[in-house]
This record gives C-alpha cells, structure tokens and sequence, in this order.
C-alpha cells in the first residue's frame, strides 16, 4: 500500500455562530471567532489516497487528475467565498474546520475510482491548527 | 560600537475582505477584481514583518525591546485588525480599497507614530504565502 497526497488551497471568510443561540452565549464560546462580520484564513488542503502502483503506469492515481477532482468538487466552491453564506454542502452547518473537512470528504469520495482509496483530508486553518479526517471507519 | 542593525518582529492576523471600487458598476468590479469582489466577502491569513533599523543602545544592546515592538504591535494593529472585516469593522477602510498594498501603509503609518524616530522602518505584510508587498519601498 502506498499513499499519494496533493496540496491544494483557497482563501475564505466565515464565522463561527450558532443561530439558535444568543449572541453573548455565541461570543462566550466563540470569541472572537464569532464576529458578526466575518473573518477570514488562508486555508490549504491535503488530500491523500491509497492503493497500489498500477504495473503500466507505476502510478497509485493520476495526481493531475487528483487536482482536477479536487479543484472541481471542493476548491472552486470554497475559494474566495463566504463559507457561511456561499457554499451550497455547508449550509445549515457549524462552520468549523472539523466539519469542512468531514464535508471536503464526503465531495471527493464518490469521485476517488475504485480500487484507489481515499484515505485523509487534512485541512488547515492558520499555519498552527490543522484538522485530520479519516473517514467514517466503523 | 555604532554600527545599525535591522531587527524583525513577525506576528499575524486573521481577516476577512472585499475589493471594489465602490463608484463602479459591478461588471467592472468583476472584470478588475474578480473573485475578490465578492459580495459575501474572503478572509486571509495575514503576516506582518516589522523591520527597524538602528544602532544598538549602548546600555541595553537593544535596537529596540522586541517585547514592546510586540505589545505595540498587537495593542495598535492586531486588535483592530485580528478576527475582524477590514471593509465593515476598521475605520481605515471605509474610502479605501483593503488591497495587502494599502493594508501595509496603513499599518506602518499607525506604527510611525509610536516608534523612536531614530529607527527606521519597513513593514511587509504577507497576504497569501505567495502574495506579499513592503512599505517604504526605500532599501534600508
């Protein structure tokens, strides 16, 4: 088994609010995260897939193509947006980086060809703070 | 020993905002600033580096204490500007297009007033890790 990652990135505003609270219980939880007018991070994307080389190729997966999907189903959708208000598969979710990641999965999985595996998102917010998401593995 | 030396201070700030020009039609928005101009707005990681130039005070060897460089810092620009809209939430950008350009003169003018005059100064805001602009230009 050997594992493939491609970085991407994109640049997007959001805050982190949850509506059916109050604004003081919002700004106790979320600080200064919770600014009614947005904030913003540069964000970058890994994408990991696994499998094994294809004997012809000695490719796991065409990571041009790996771009494309990417680009396609998540970075295009994400880049210079409002994540709150903009992207169409985080509506209606806390927007965390925990959830965008488990989100950017659930995009790019069904586009991963089978016998390649997609394997982890891994998604950071600031240079400090990065989330890991493996899939649902039950 | 009076020989200048250049210190550094980095620190960061995390923002969201929207270039437009405000006085044109939001086709020539789109045609000049593209994605930028989103209504909904963008954010960025932003870096700042705080360069000063001077000779080490004889007493200290300091040119300058970076703790204070980093408490003016952040008491002056990382409050206004940290988890904040530049557009909606400062008041430097209300006339003014929030580019990392003008971002960065705004940041040294308010850091101008509260350093020593005998240093000189540059600051370099980073807006993307590949997007970056300086402010003087001079070399020092």
């Amino acid at each position: 088994m050997v594992y493939l990652t491609r970085l991407e990135h994109f640049n997007a505003a959001h805050k982190l609010y949850n509506p059916s609270w109050s604004r003081e219980k919002n700004e106790e939880v979320f600080g200064k995260c919770a600014n009614e007018n947005w904030h913003g991070h540069n964000y970058e994307l890994l994408v990991t897939v696994k499998g094994t080389p294809d004997p012809d190729t000695g490719f796991l997966f065409d990571v041009k193509k790996l771009s494309n999907i990417i680009k396609q189903e998540v970075t295009e959708k994400l880049d210079h947006k409002n994540l709150n208000e903009d992207v169409d598969f985080m509506r209606n979710k806390m927007c965390s980086t925990e959830n965008l990641a488990i989100e950017i999965w659930k995009q790019l999985e069904p586009h991963i060809p089978s016998p390649v595996k997609l394997h982890c998102v891994k998604l950071y917010e600031t240079p400090r703070i990065y989330i890991e998401y493996f899939g649902d593995r039950t | 020993m009076a020989q200048k030396v250049a210190v550094f201070r980095k620190e960061h700030f995390n923002a969201a905002h929207r270039l437009f020009n405000p006085s044109w039609d939001n086709d020539r928005n789109n045609n000049v600033f593209g994605k930028c101009n989103n209504p909904n707005f963008h954010g960025h990681n932003y870096e700042i580096v705080v360069k000063l130039v001077g000779e080490p005070d004889p007493e200290t060897g300091y040119v300058m204490d970076m703790k204070a460089l980093s408490n003016l810092i952040k008491e002056n620009v990382l409050q206004r500007f940290d988890h904040k809209n530049l557009n909606l939430d400062t008041e430097y950008f209300k006339n003014v297009n929030p580019t990392a350009e003008n971002i960065c003169v705004v940041i040294y003018n308010i850091l101008r007033e509260k350093i020593d005059k005998r240093l000189e100064m540059q600051v370099r805001l980073y807006e993307t890790e590949r997007n970056f602009v300086e402010y003087p230009v001079s070399e020092l």
